[in-house]
């Protein structure tokens, strides 16, 4: 803490740079599971940026919302892996071209 | 009783209708015949007390308006449900309820095996309301509306079986004729809208004096609306050509409506508008021409009809012809008072005729009638008298009645249309008393199988036949002329007609006093008994004779017999044209135009939605990825701004 920080861009350039590989994961990979995983790294791009908003304004609210966001993400996955447990084994595949069932 | 119980008169019969129309078939007969009759009966109590009461006002003040409510309101627009009593409308109410009555009574008996008894019932009440409302109107709208409820009704009656074709067509045919003469008279309420602002009978007679002048453009052509309207209900000239198909119909159907009541509603519409009539004195030519025409015109195709429904059709046809020539020449009392009479033994004598096809099950060819004297001695006693009344012999009602237009035709008509009324009062005499002859005496030429058959009609037929036949026989003595204190029936109307005393001036007034009077009479009682003379030379002293008249005058014969081809004139003028046009019109222009743009608006869309529908790959990647962009173009923009 004594003199030097890191200046709020670098927080910013990596949390932009995660949020951009999790779009682009959700985007184009096939797999279920990936897509899920890149979600997380979506959120966990928000987290950074609101834990490094929090520490410039020296306030606590950012850091509660990540808590919320962390456990929200949680209870989302454990839902979510159970469905793609569910398919996985009515379909053996967690490909998500392959489970299109709203294509008439 | 009360004049106030005035709306009951047409409200009893719409309630039968109601009733009996929504329990068709699941009210038994009994009760249906008790509603149907008794309503009929309870209105025409009603109407009695209402004349009686109106007797007791002073002759002046004898007008009682009873409004109900508000019908229709639109801006400057408005038109009640109110009934007026006046002299002629009480004539008419009582025409209505009273001949209406007896002929439903009659129905108890004549429709008695009829299936569809509740139905026929139903029809029957609201076709009395319609009428009712016609008469009791106090505006044009209203009158509009029993106008066109008489017009349904009479199409429901018409096709009441509806099993055979051809009461469907005669239906359909008096449906579509009386459609025509409609268009004439809305167009005439519509002009009367537009140049008085009201529809209401009062104010628009009162004003019509000032508004228009006599003899201008817009008095005489809303009056030929009118009366076009009135050729049509009233089966004039040239839109008769519904009422002899409309023999289709039951027969107590064609003594209600197609001899008694529905088709004097143009008569009455006539005198009712006197003051717009004489204030167009060209248009109250034409009334009398079409009149004069109309009434030689169906008597000549009266002469040689076999049908005896359909001689009476004619006759009923030329009747309504001396009512016009009445109103024709100015003289609407004596008019009305012909339709009063005619209503008597018009019915009378449908219903006697009905009497003669019950009992020959069913059959109307003269040809195999004759000799039903012994066998039906009421109805023959009774259709005597009709049938005496309708050829004008002293003292029954039709001598007075018709006597009286001719006088008048005589008076300010001119010897033409005199002339004319007489000759048509020789051929209905002789006419008549061909149908009696044939019907009544000479020999048998009922065929075996209805001989077997042969029985005089129960009670319930006859009474309401010996009761009209008492009013045939009595009901001109109200109308004795040049007796003191004589002519009560004009006297009674004089309220109703003074205003057109005083808008024709002092031209109406003319009179040829007593000696010419009873000379009139007597040309035509003689014209009557030589009609009569011949009827019995052609048919009863030489039967052979009218078979070789006709083989002599061939043409003739022919010309009549297939009544002028008329019909078949209309067909090929009228309704072909209009068929082969609207043919055309569905297979160029509704199969090519219409249809085409319905359909090729479809084949548009269809295409459209097909290039479209490339866009709609399913993957959610695919539009994960194009809300992503979207997302990105949008924070792009805000972001570089």
């Amino acid at each position: 803490m004594a003199g030097q920080t890191i200046p709020l861009e670098y927080y910013q350039l990596v949390a932009a740079l995660l949020f951009t590989i999790g779009v682009v994961g959700v985007l184009v990979r096939r797999s279920a599971l990936v897509i899920f995983m890149s979600i997380e790294l979506m959120l966990n791009a928000v987290n950074l940026s609101l834990v490094a908003f929090s520490r410039l304004h020296a306030q606590m609210d950012g850091q509660i919302i990540v808590f919320f966001v962390m456990s929200v993400a949680a209870a989302e996955v454990a839902v979510g892996l159970a469905i793609l447990v569910a398919i996985f084994r009515n379909r053996e595949t967690a490909s998500v071209d392959e489970v299109h069932l709203l294509k008439g | 009783m009360g004049l106030n119980l005035l709306w009951l008169v047409p409200a009893l019969p719409l309630l039968g209708a109601i009733v009996n129309g929504v329990g068709a078939g699941k009210i038994p007969r009994k009760i249906v015949s008790a509603i149907g009759v008794g309503s009929v009966g309870l209105a025409l109590l009603v109407a009695i007390g209402c004349w009686g009461d109106l007797l007791s006002m002073p002759p002046e003040a004898r007008r009682f308006v009873q409004g109900l409510f508000t019908w229709v309101r639109s801006g400057d627009f408005q038109a009640e449900v109110r009934f007026a009593l006046d002299p002629l409308g009480a004539v008419m109410m009582l025409v209505v309820t009273g001949v209406g009555f007896l002929i439903h009574v009659y129905s108890t008996g004549y429709m008695g095996h009829e299936k569809a008894y509740g139905r026929y019932f139903s029809y029957l009440n609201l076709f009395t309301f319609s009428m009712l409302t016609l008469v009791l109107a106090d505006n044009f709208l209203l009158m509009f509306l029993g106008w066109e409820g008489v017009g349904l009704c009479s199409y429901l009656l018409i096709g009441f079986w509806y099993q055979r074709p051809a009461a469907v067509e005669a239906g359909k045919k008096a449906f579509v004729v009386n459609r025509i003469g409609d268009w004439g008279f809305l167009l005439g309420i519509f002009l009367i809208f537009v140049n008085f602002g009201t529809l209401d009978f009062a104010t628009v007679f009162a004003q019509a004096p000032q508004r228009l002048a006599v003899g201008s453009a817009v008095a005489t052509t809303i009056a030929l609306l009118l009366f076009l309207g009135a050729t049509g209900k009233s089966a004039q000239l040239p839109l008769y050509v519904w009422l002899p198909d409309a023999m289709e119909g039951p027969t107590p159907v064609s003594a209600l409506i197609h001899a008694a009541t529905m088709v004097t509603a143009g008569v009455y519409m006539v005198a009712r508008c006197h003051v717009l009539y004489l204030l167009a004195p060209a248009a109250l030519q034409v009334v009398a021409i079409v009149g004069a025409a109309t009434a030689l015109f169906a008597a000549t195709i009266g002469l040689v009809q076999n049908d005896i429904k359909r001689v009476l059709a004619y006759s009923t046809i030329s009747q309504l012809g001396y009512m016009f020539l009445g109103c024709g020449v100015g003289a609407f009392a004596s008019g009305i008072f012909h339709l009063m009479t005619h209503a008597f033994f018009k019915a009378l004598l449908f219903l006697g005729a009905g009497s003669v096809i019950h009992a020959l099950s069913g059959e109307q060819d003269m040809s195999r009638m004759g000799g039903l004297k012994s066998a039906l001695p009421r109805t023959h006693l009774t259709f005597l008298v009709g049938t005496l009344a309708i050829a004008g012999i002293v003292p029954f009602a039709g001598f007075f009645s018709k006597d009286e237009i001719l006088y008048n035709a005589w008076l300010r008509g001119g010897p033409v249309l005199w002339s004319a009324g007489v000759l048509g009062a020789f051929l209905t005499a002789f006419y008549m008393f061909r149908l009696y002859f044939r019907t009544f005496r000479g020999p048998s030429r009922v065929t075996e199988e209805a001989k077997h058959h042969l029985h005089e009609s129960p009670s319930s037929m006859t009474v309401p036949l010996m009761v009209l036949a008492l009013l045939s026989l009595v009901g001109g003595f109200v109308q004795i002329p040049l007796m003191a204190g004589g002519q009560r029936f004009d006297r009674f109307l004089e309220p109703v007609f003074a205003d057109a005393a005083r808008v024709a001036g002092a031209e109406a007034q003319a009179h040829a006093g007593a000696g010419a009077e009873v000379m009139l009479m007597v040309i035509s009682l003689a014209v009557a008994l030589a009609g009569i003379f011949v009827a019995y030379r052609f048919y009863i002293a030489d039967p052979e004779l009218p078979v070789r008249l006709a083989e002599r005058a061939r043409g003739l014969y022919r010309l009549l017999f297939h009544k002028y081809w008329v019909d078949e004139l209309y067909d090929s003028a009228v309704v072909q044209p209009i068929y082969r046009g609207s043919v055309g019109l569905w297979q160029r222009f509704d199969a090519a135009v219409i249809d085409g743009i319905v359909n090729g608006v479809g084949k548009q869309i269809e295409r459209g939605s097909g290039l479209l529908r490339q866009a709609q790959v399913g993957y959610v990647q695919v539009y994960a990825l194009l809300i992503t962009l979207g997302a990105v173009v949008v924070v792009g923009y805000l972001a570089l701004r």
